[in-house]
């Protein structure tokens, strides 16, 4: 204490306080905050209404039917939706399967099987696999799958399935490499890493008491991670699924450079087709302003806004108890 | 799954016996069905990390052989003429620059006001929940809400309107992380800046931000990183221009943009060109990226 | 120093103290505090006296520091709180809504459990709070982080490290960096909430006899589960228990002869 003992009792004669600016400096940010919190309400609502304003036009010109005609021709100035949601949907869809098992095996891999050690270079990668800007994921499509799938996968889907019924049909050739499953293929790489990172955080989000009580009864790992750990998560993975689903929904540049870009309905899953959001941003370029076909392209951005929306309410509805708790 | 019988009184042992050919049959089968679906799962693995390793093998070995410098010192030029990317690049920068400087201080008050002030309010709750969705939403969307607010009404595309394009998609990015990070800091230390006497906006400003930067500055960084690669919001505001300008109010080159022109061209120049955009691009995309998550592991 | 605050010694409360008392800096008066709808406080009456350590004690929950709390406003932060009865200081109210609660807790400091040290350096954390409440010179500035860093008992450890971050201090350290941080706004009052358990019994005495130097010039309040550090740091012990205060008396009659069963039950370790 001997320091404490040569100083002074007290400090020098007190200076004034500063009079109280401090509940109008309150004030003032408290302001600043809850007014940009309800600028992004403002936003979100303005980003629905200006898409529809744009779509208005289209609206107006076709009616309830623009969602559901297959027509897109610019020379008779008509044009409905159908085509592209379909396109939309199935690729999204099929992305979907083919992400899912992937990403669960992944998120297994990373929370049960996978030694410490590797566990968060792996995680890494396929995080980064996520910050991989979508053009170039379609180069990498156009250039590396494509061909693959023209020259190899195609060519032998088609031969193998010649012949029976449905089958033949699904998967009819010509072998182009592009079209609906090779954009599918390409938005389940582009989704795998959200639908994985999800699972992964709410695997991690299980006590360690359960999965060890059941390992206490001998359980193996996959009978832990089926009877405990997926039950215990199963909202949540469901939120992730659907999280991935509002990704590929609206994934443009990618999808633009394999999908093939046709305006018909594909019955063939190597058929060309298009998705919304890649016919916008090919067709936008010779969509002058004001014309009734912009109006289309924005009315068809109104109804894949909608669509997202819904599923990555949905998804967020899911996934808010157990990761935002 | 041992096949140690387990002693329990009052059992009979012959049924006991007969208990323990049944387990063993049982455990083999159920430690068959873990291998194999542990096996599928590995494979899942390696596809991802196949992918991943494709993708920049493909990017390395495509863009390196094009790699000049004139690359960089260059702008845009008719096929055939041995152009660069310089106006691209510096488009890129200054669109993502000027975009994430707009978004970065909205999103940093609404993360703070998610954090902070709107604890269990329903507007609260409406906030944090718009702001989700916005960050999943299709960013091609928002390009086209961009077109209709600033492009239309303005008499055509801008650099300006890019970067109000990529603010809007910067905005949910820092909510999310100024909000989770905001969120670590003990309410203790909060309550010691209080206790001097300071006001809750100094607390915030001067201690919790303080506190909280590392992460904050992640967020901002992964913010730049998703835009600075953002091609499909770009096509409908700021266009792309071949020449070299810096003039916000003119439509203005990026890279995405020129990568998605070039790749798709017939000239074989082009072709290679959009391949060093697309190495430029992904390196620096993804460097940000790391350099965002060493910055976060520094701090927890 | 001025002292307005009425004599508290009303027949009948239980503080009806033996011995003749200085003044009282704070007053509290039938002070009633709930969390919600759920009654943490009861009737309190306690006079906080000029220049001595006020010890407060009892078992987890008893409410001794949300008296603290409540002494410099710390429960404004959450709604759902609310204080009823008077705490007078200087003849004013603390409790009134129209106090300037940010100058009141420049007046009533207040130190934490665990040390809260923020994510600056050693000076800047002491000037942190100085400088929301007084413009001082660069030079005045420097003289009154050495006084308080000096007070705190700390100056010869951190004076080669001002400009280092607070956070690389030990906790010992950290906490006095704590108390020289509060006692740097120049306070009336400080109280403690348990300030020694979370440090090792080394930072504990430095922290202890810091207590005992610091009530030269100040009033002092210290929260604590330890026994023998209320014999040791307080002049006067209060003893809390569900949520009322059963006692308070002179430290040295409190452990040596309680006049309450309970208290006595208490310190002698029957529970708690």
């Amino acid at each position: 204490m001997s320091q404490a003992v040569i100083t002074p009792a007290i400090a020098p004669a007190p200076s004034r306080p500063r009079p109280g600016t401090s509940r109008l400096g309150d004030r003032v940010f408290a302001g600043m905050a809850g007014g940009a919190g309800i600028f992004v309400l403002v936003l979100l609502g303005a980003i629905i209404v200006m898409l529809f304003i744009g779509g208005l036009p289209a609206f107006r010109a076709f009616g309830p039917g623009f969602l559901v005609s297959t027509d897109w021709d610019p020379v008779r100035q008509v044009f409905g939706a159908a085509v592209p949601i379909y396109g939309t949907v199935v690729t999204s869809l099929l992305a979907l399967i083919l992400a899912v098992p992937l990403a669960f095996g992944i998120a297994y891999t990373l929370t049960e099987l996978a030694p410490m050690w590797l566990r968060r270079p792996v995680g890494t990668a396929v995080e980064l696999l996520a910050a991989i800007p979508s053009i170039i994921y379609g180069m990498w499509g156009f250039f590396v799958i494509v061909p693959i799938m023209s020259q190899h996968l195609q060519p032998a889907v088609i031969d193998t399935f010649d012949g029976i019924p449905v089958l033949q049909d699904l998967f009819a050739g010509p072998p182009f490499g592009t079209g609906l499953l090779t954009a599918a293929l390409i938005l389940a790489v582009m989704v795998i890493p959200f639908i994985a990172a999800t699972m992964r955080d709410v695997f991690l989000t299980v006590p360690a008491v359960y999965k060890e009580s059941a390992y206490g009864v001998g359980c193996t790992t996959w009978e832990v991670m089926r009877s405990i750990v997926l039950p215990y998560t199963r909202t949540s993975v469901v939120g992730g699924v659907m999280l991935g689903l509002g990704r590929a929904l609206g994934e443009t540049m990618a999808v633009t450079f394999v999908i093939g870009n046709s305006d018909r309905i594909a019955t063939s899953l190597f058929g060309p087709g298009n998705t919304i959001s890649s016919l916008v941003a090919l067709e936008f370029p010779e969509s002058p302003a004001g014309s009734l076909k912009l109006a289309s392209l924005l009315a068809l951005g109104f109804i894949l806004f909608v669509i997202a929306f819904i599923v990555l309410a949905i998804s967020r509805l899911l996934l808010r108890p157990r990761l935002h708790a | 799954m041992s096949d140690m019988p387990m002693a329990t009184a009052g059992t009979p042992r012959p049924a006991h016996d007969r208990d323990a050919n049944v387990a063993v049959r049982l455990g083999r089968r159920r430690r068959r069905i873990d291998r194999v679906l542990a096996g599928f799962c590995w494979l899942a693995m390696l596809i991802a990390l196949a992918a991943l390793a494709s993708i920049l093998v493909t990017l390395v070995w495509n863009g390196l052989g094009g790699m000049r410098l004139s690359v960089l010192t260059e702008v845009t030029k008719p096929p055939g003429s041995h152009g660069g990317l310089l106006n691209a690049i510096v488009g890129s920068l200054m669109q993502s620059a000027i975009g994430t400087l707009i978004g970065t201080p909205i999103g940093l008050l609404v993360g703070t006001y998610l954090s902070e002030y709107a604890a269990g309010s329903a507007l609260g709750n409406a906030v944090r929940f718009v702001s989700d969705v916005l960050l999943s939403a299709p960013s091609i969307l928002i390009g086209l809400f961009i077109y209709v607010l600033v492009v239309e009404p303005s008499g055509g595309f801008s650099g300006i309107a890019g970067c109000l394009a990529l603010a809007v998609l910067v905005i949910p990015i820092v909510v999310r992380t100024t909000e989770d990070m905001l969120r670590l800091i003990p309410t203790s230390l909060r309550e010691a800046a209080m206790a001097l006497g300071a006001p809750k906006w100094k607390t915030i400003v001067f201690v919790c931000y303080r506190a909280a930067r590392d992460g904050i500055v992640t967020g901002i960084l992964l913010a730049i990183a998703r835009v600075a690669g953002e091609t499909a919001p770009l096509l409908f505001t700021s266009l792309g221009n071949l020449n070299w300008s810096l003039d916000l109010t003119k439509p203005m080159s990026s890279l995405p943009v020129t990568i998605y022109q070039y790749a798709g061209s017939a000239f074989e120049d082009w072709v290679q060109l959009a391949w060093v955009g697309a190495l430029l691009i992904t390196a620096g995309v993804l460097a940000l990226n790391i350099l965002a998550r060493s910055a976060l592991r520094r701090r927890t | 120093m001025s002292v307005t605050a009425r004599q508290a010694d009303q027949p009948g409360s239980a503080s009806a103290a033996a011995m003749p008392q200085p003044a009282a800096r704070i007053a509290i008066r039938n002070l009633d505090f709930f969390y919600g709808s759920n009654q943490a406080l009861k009737h309190i009456t306690l006079d906080l006296p000029e220049r001595q350590v006020t010890g407060m004690i009892g078992p987890s929950g008893c409410g001794k520091s949300t008296l603290l709390r409540v002494l410099n406003r710390m429960y404004d932060l959450y709604p759902g709180q609310r204080a009823a009865g008077e705490v007078l200081m200087d003849g004013e109210n603390i409790l009134d809504a129209d106090v300037d609660i940010n100058r009141l807790r420049s007046r009533i400091g207040m130190v934490f459990q665990k040390p809260t040290p923020f994510p600056m350096s050693v000076y800047d954390n002491i000037a942190f709070g100085v400088k929301l409440h007084e413009r001082l010179s660069k030079s005045d500035m420097d003289e009154r982080v050495e006084w308080s860093l000096a007070r705190a008992a700390l100056w010869g450890e951190v004076k080669d490290r001002l400009s280092g971050p607070a956070m690389g201090l030990s906790g010992g350290q950290q906490q006095r960096l704590c108390i020289a941080r509060t006692i740097a706004v120049r306070p009336e009052v400080i109280l403690l909430d348990e300030p020694t358990s979370a440090l090792d019994p080394i930072s504990t005495l430095k922290v202890e006899e810091l207590i005992d130097e610091l009530k030269r010039d100040f009033t002092i309040a210290v929260v604590t589960h330890n026994m023998q550090q209320a014999a040791r740091c307080a002049d006067r012990v209060a003893f809390f228990y569900l949520g009322e205060m059963v006692e308070v008396g002179d430290a040295v009659q409190m452990f040596t002869a309680p006049k309450q069963r309970r208290t006595q039950e208490y310190i002698t370790g029957r529970f708690g």
